[in-house]
């Protein structure tokens, strides 16, 4: 069987399961749109979260950045899993005992003012926005490259397999669907780590293997020596050690952490337990299967890292094997022979060296480069489809409520009937997905840049805000409004002058301190610190039934 | 009861106090302020410090929450706060 016919086989039939629960799980009350009716059992909320918090980027682009990286691509590692530690203490059981639909709600309620919950509203839907457009433009470059369908084509497919199970099952039919995505990412980014790890150094456990050493077909030794090895041979810094200053390492990873801690789409998923308990527990399970793909990750990088430098540095050109053509032929990888004696060089000197390769071929290729069997290639196909869908559908989920609920129901059209709120839900998702499968087709050419703005606007902004309004009983609108505002004028300007503005100066002796863009949503959240703090100093204290509600939240099982 | 719940609510800061110190120890001081001096100590293949970095930490992360789980069942147990099951409810009805 060829590898394009397998891949379809894999890709449909995973598409069918999707399309069936979507049919299995309509929602039929505002409540099961929002939050599937606070009846999701935490083990499968722990799945859903995982696969809502995996996306593309973690699929497909994480362990190649790790691979150039080297031990500062822990930024990432750490960051996007560090946070969970701190949504389950300080935020998950508290924000589900207070019991409503979306992070807006609990802004606009805490601190009582409308002016907060639009604020919580912009942001919601601008960090929505900026994720689901690299998610499409994922789901459109697995598809051209695994089935060589058209780019655009490819979005659209996957445009209206979301729209079907996001608009007729809301949160209900994206939980369910995102637990099967799970299962199905997972094993496909696990299947090829372990056949690479057996194939590398004989251990079945990547996470073991990758500080195991070499078969000796491979040469023996310890495997990561190897790969410092090559690296001072090319001219590399050693992978094992860092290159950034541990002050920019230290900002970025706290930027990040407290980022993940603050996205309403994850925030969210603690809403459809039905318990206090619940919600620490589903984070528990959450983080656990994150866990497995994100140990997996740097081993993944520190193979594919060894194995290309083995197959590409010093080889002829003309002898490269069949998926450096395929990889050439859609320009992520690129040789110019230089020095014109047909080979290839790889080294760190710029003037010197030949060949540029995508990051996020690691993934992509690893099970080609290391010559595994057609079928695991087909099974990355659907793994990284499952993992930008189920991402996609759970932020299009908080663009539609932010909206339907947020904007309108709690603020513009507070007299409109259930019906007719789940009516403009299911036309905001609709307009969320045409205009995220609009971004997929022309993709702005500055989604990488985004990313820092997503975490670091979330970190100064939501963060703090939620984490005072919990633990804070006399912080005040006044405090947490001029807190949310300085942290994100503060992030947003930094970072659109290096990213935008003047990115010619985007190097660390202009940085403030040192600290680079992706880490000054660090700072915005300090700042949003004290400025909430000294504000509500002077500021008069929230009312009566504010502070009873903090109070109630955080014991479980009283009514709010 | 407020009385009560503001025992609770201190115990509560106390667990938490702990278990977000370790939290950072693991996050930023080993992983990252004295990564290069960790890196001394070697485990198999592995720099210690490298090792936390990319592993270890994330390891941590995942027992912290299930020690918080656990803890937070005996304060609740402590001060009766134990939820009802609404699941378990729910299967009990539609049993019966």
């Amino acid at each position: 069987m060829s590898l394009q016919l397998l891949t379809y086989i894999f890709v449909g039939i995973t598409f069918l399961v999707y399309i069936g629960i979507a049919i299995w799980s309509r929602a039929s009350s505002t409540q099961e749109f929002y939050i599937a009716g606070a009846h999701v059992p935490p083990l499968a909320n722990g799945l859903a979260t995982a696969a809502d918090w995996m996306s593309a980027a973690s699929f497909i682009s994480m362990a190649g950045i790790v691979s150039y990286m080297g031990r500062d691509g822990s930024v990432y590692l750490m960051g996007w899993t560090g946070g969970y530690v701190l949504l389950a203490l300080m935020i998950a059981p508290y924000l589900r005992d207070f019991g409503k639909f979306t992070v807006p709600d609990f802004i606009g309620d805490r601190y009582y003012s409308q002016l907060a919950r639009m604020v919580a509203v912009v942001c919601a839907i601008f960090v929505s926005f900026t994720y689901v457009a690299g998610q499409m433009r994922g789901v459109g470059v697995v598809f051209s490259r695994f089935l060589e369908v058209d780019i655009n084509l490819g979005v659209l497919i996957g445009m209206t397999i979301v729209f079907f199970y996001a608009v007729l099952g809301g949160m209900k039919g994206i939980t369910y669907t995102q637990v099967a995505q799970y299962c199905v990412l997972i094993f496909a980014y696990m299947v090829p780590a372990v056949f690479i790890s057996i194939l590398m150094t004989g251990n079945v456990i990547p996470q073991i293997g990758f500080g195991s050493e070499l078969n000796e077909s491979m040469g023996g030794g310890y495997l990561l020596d190897r790969l410092d090895g090559l690296h001072e041979e090319l001219g590399f810094a050693a992978y094992t050690a860092g290159v950034r200053s541990s002050l920019d390492v230290l900002f970025i990873t706290a930027a990040l952490i407290m980022g993940t801690a603050g996205l309403p789409h994850v925030i969210i998923r603690f809403f459809t337990v039905p318990s206090v308990r619940a919600a620490r527990k589903s984070a528990g399970y959450a983080l656990f299967f994150i866990a497995i793909l994100y140990t997996t990750a740097p081993a993944i990088a520190a193979f594919a890292r060894t194995n290309l430098i083995n197959t590409v540095n010093n080889a002829v050109y003309t002898e490269m094997p069949g998926w450096f053509r395929t990889w050439e032929n859609i320009n992520l990888i690129t040789f110019d022979d230089k020095n014109g004696d047909g080979r290839i060089q790889y080294v760190a000197d710029p003037v010197i060296n030949e060949l540029n390769v995508d990051r996020d071929i690691i993934v992509l290729a690893n099970p080609e480069i290391a010559q595994l069997p057609d079928w695991v290639i087909a099974l990355i196909a659907a793994g990284g489809l499952a993992a930008a869908l189920s991402t996609a559908a759970g932020l299009l989920l908080v663009i539609s409520t932010s909206i339907s609920h947020d904007l309108l129901k709690r603020n513009l059209m507070p007299n409109i009937s259930e019906k007719q709120e789940l009516k403009f839900a299911r036309i905001a998702i609709f307009f969320a997905v045409c205009i995220a499968g609009y971004f997929g087709i022309n993709p702005p050419g500055f989604v990488a840049q985004v990313v820092a703005f997503a975490f670091g606007l979330a970190a100064s902004s939501f963060f703090p805000a939620i984490v005072l309004g919990i633990f804070s009983v006399r912080m005040n609108k006044e405090g947490a409004v001029s807190g949310m505002i300085a942290g994100i004028v503060f992030t947003a300007t930094y970072i659109i002058y290096f990213k935008f503005i003047n990115p010619a100066t985007d190097t660390a002796e202009n940085w403030w301190f040192g600290i680079s863009p992706e880490g000054i949503g660090t700072v915005g959240m300090l700042l949003n610190f004290i400025i909430s703090v000294v504000v509500c100093r002077f500021t008069p204290a929230p009312p009566q039934n504010v502070v009873d509600m903090v109070l109630d939240i955080r014991v479980p099982g009283k009514p709010s | 009861m407020r009385e009560d719940d503001n025992k609770y609510w201190q115990e509560n800061i106390r667990i938490l106090k702990i278990l977000l110190g370790i939290w950072f120890v693991v996050s930023f001081l080993m992983s990252v302020i004295f990564v290069d001096q960790l890196d001394v100590i070697r485990i198999g293949g592995f720099k210690f410090g490298f090792w936390m970095a990319q592993q270890g930490s994330i390891y941590v992360y995942v027992i912290l929450i299930f020690v918080y789980l656990k803890m937070m069942d005996n304060l609740d147990h402590k001060y009766h706060h134990e939820e009802k099951d609404i699941l378990a409810e729910e299967k009990s009805d539609q049993a019966s």
